[in-house]
């Protein structure tokens, strides 16, 4: 008898330990543009309310394949998926910052912001046409900046990227021949340049290589202090990246008329308007497998839009204006529902 | 008596199953491969072979680019690896003083307990800027004028490259060639080096007409198991291959294998056809493998013989 009851005591401790106690625990993956201000939300949310957000910076492209496959909360991506993709596999689509992709290189005895280049350069850069650094035509719009006779080192995403998506398709725009070369697309076939793994691994890569040059977006290029080049905008004015100049490339932006609020900023007219600007998005399904899971998200995203502008200001990303978080919450009402039809998160705010 | 039968019984019938079980995962792998390769050969036929595209926007892909670096980079590898872990075997089982002998044998065999990464992050941040900055220049300088082998050497010295992961790979195999070599050039018997001396030979004939003949095997042996393990190898490959899916002329150019193909991808493959072919290359890998072995001991076996006669 005794020894039955030490034998129901140990089982029922053995079951209690075992029993999975779930610490809420948001997961999402995909894009490393936005990875930054992503971490920096996270870590300033964990400390305020406990909860933990696990993003895998993983690239545009595996952040829609996991949210499709649904192994993540969510997915994150620069490129926005067009109306019928989203239709197909059940998701919602909300940006949550903007920001910019800039070009940048490493030249010895050229400072950060001295170069200039504009899209036709970038183009023809990046295509393998034009391959030393005094090649005439950079020179004509770089007059007084020493260029050495160096070979380019082109370097580009190795993996599926949105970065590459709004970098291609801001060439595409701005060069007459890229789209017939290469296209636009999260991973395309690069004629040249050597491929990198993600923001950080380009940054790294031009950081290390004599004469390189590669796209990345600005956070990076500011916490790795990478020098990144002055573009010339469709205005015609030369622009140096920052934050005034994403949000000038916003301005014209129609949120709400977009489905999925999926625009494009590329290559936009404002006179101080940054050519190679983006947004970036977050994919849910609109019925969760988890409505526990997807709640905490979207209140974790409702914190983000009403607190984290100003961490994402100093990291010189755009926060998006009130009138899009709006929009985005009453989307999340409307779409955004558990198996019994009820919205998961119902708007408080 | 009857205990000792049943015992045996239980072993003969374990053992069995063990090694059945290991052919049946064997079988089940290539079945896993072939089925998932299959969407790809079919929308591609042979010509997935040859073709050097990869393009996952139009869904177009080829298995040329990453095939020629794998082949090219494990070639420059034995290139480097073979004739220096030969000398390297022979200089510890002769001419080594025997104090020396165990602290260099024990060095050599801690260069293959790195792990690839680490030679991965070593050849990324120590290796590729020291050649960028002071070593593919000269090649390229050297070689400008000379006709075909400006060809081999020639582009921006990027740094890293189907040479640079090259020689990464000699330096990760080095010791598979060496300490082997050496164990089997340690098992001559001294009665044919000493009779061989003996006439007169000098050391580098003794090596070249006793040692080298009678370790064929073994020797062999050790280079195979390099070659297996250049051909497969992974992460030290990707972080300094440049993966750049094109087929170049030029070993300073980036390249991919097949291996840093799968790495780099596979997470993000969207789409069937895309995965698809990112099996058939692992597939393809197996059969280069497999072939490679096979001709090694089609050759050994032919040695083999002719010594016998």
């Amino acid at each position: 008898m005794k020894q039955a009851k030490i034998l129901a005591v140990a089982l029922a401790t053995v079951v209690a330990l075992t029993v999975p106690t779930r610490a809420t625990e948001i997961s999402g993956a995909g894009a490393t543009f936005p990875y930054p201000i992503y971490a920096k939300w996270a870590d300033t949310y964990k400390k305020e309310t406990g909860i933990a957000l696990n993003y895998q910076s993983i690239g545009s492209g595996g952040g829609i394949k996991q949210i499709i496959a649904n192994t993540v909360t969510f997915g994150a991506s620069d490129m926005p998926l067009k109306a019928d993709e989203l239709e197909k596999n059940g998701l919602v689509q909300f940006p949550t910052v903007l920001g910019g992709v800039i070009p940048v290189f490493n030249l010895e005895g050229v400072a950060a912001h001295e170069l200039v280049l504009n899209g036709d350069l970038l183009g023809k850069i990046f295509a393998g046409e034009i391959t030393r650094w005094d090649d005439a035509a950079i020179k004509a719009i770089n007059p007084t900046v020493k260029l050495p006779a160096q070979a380019i080192a082109v370097v580009h995403r190795s993996d599926a990227s949105g970065t590459t998506f709004i970098f291609t398709d801001y060439l595409s725009k701005v060069s007459a021949s890229w789209t017939l070369k290469v296209g636009v697309g999260t991973a395309v076939q690069w004629p040249v340049g050597i491929g990198a793994k993600g923001n950080e691994g380009v940054a790294n890569m031009v950081m290390q290589t004599r004469g390189a040059i590669g796209y990345v977006e600005y956070a990076y290029a500011k916490q790795n202090n990478v020098k990144g080049a002055r573009l010339v905008n469709k205005s015609g004015k030369t622009v140096a990246p920052d934050a005034s100049a994403f949000r000038s490339a916003a301005e014209n932006a129609d949120w709400t008329g977009t489905p999925g609020f999926g625009v494009i900023l590329t290559d936009q007219q404002g006179r101080d308007a940054w050519p190679i600007a983006g947004a970036t998005f977050i994919l849910m399904h609109k019925r969760p497998r988890d409505p526990v899971a997807a709640a905490e998200t979207l209140r974790f995203f409702a914190w983000a839009y009403a607190n984290g502008a100003k961490m994402a200001e100093e990291l010189d990303y755009v926060a998006m204006p009130a009138s899009v978080f709006a929009a985005v919450q009453e989307m999340w009402a409307r779409d955004i529902k558990d198996s019994s039809g009820k919205a998961v998160l119902s708007p408080s705010r | 008596m009857r205990h000792g039968q049943i015992g045996d019984a239980a072993f003969r019938s374990l053992t069995f199953a063990a090694t059945l079980a290991l052919a049946a995962l064997f079988v089940a792998l290539i079945v896993a491969l072939v089925l998932g390769a299959a969407p790809a050969f079919r929308t591609f036929g042979l010509g997935f072979l040859i073709d050097q595209s990869w393009n996952p926007v139009t869904e177009k892909f080829g298995a040329l680019a990453a095939v020629y670096g794998t082949l090219v980079a494990s070639l420059i590898a034995m290139l480097i690896a073979v004739p220096l872990g030969l000398g390297i075997a022979f200089f510890l089982s002769e001419l080594c003083p025997a104090a020396l002998r165990s602290p260099i044998g024990i060095a050599i065999e801690l260069l293959a307990g790195i792990p690839s990464i680490i030679y991965g992050i070593w050849g990324l941040f120590v290796l590729a800027p020291f050649l960028q900055a002071k070593v593919q220049p000269l090649l390229i300088a050297l070689f400008a004028d000379v006709p075909g082998l400006s060809l081999l050497f020639a582009g921006p010295p990027y740094g890293i490259g189907l040479l640079t992961a090259g020689i990464i790979l000699a330096i990760m195999v080095l010791p598979f060639v060496a300490s082997v070599s050496r164990d089997v050039f340690a098992a001559v018997p001294p009665l044919l080096k000493e009779a061989a001396y003996g006439v007169g030979a000098t050391t580098w004939e003794v090596a070249r007409n006793v040692l080298l003949p009678y370790a064929r095997t073994g020797v062999m042996g050790a280079i195979l198991l390099a070659l297996g393990r250049a051909l497969g190898e992974t992460m030290a490959v990707t972080f300094v291959i440049g993966n750049a899916h094109r087929v170049s002329a030029s070993l300073l150019a980036p390249g991919t294998t097949i291996s840093a193909t799968i790495a780099n991808e596979f997470t993000e493959a969207v789409g069937d056809l895309y995965t698809s072919a990112l099996i058939a290359l692992s597939l393809i890998l197996f059969v280069i493998t497999f072939a490679m072995l096979a001709a090694a001991r089609y050759l050994l076996l032919r040695l083999e013989r002719r010594s016998a006669k």
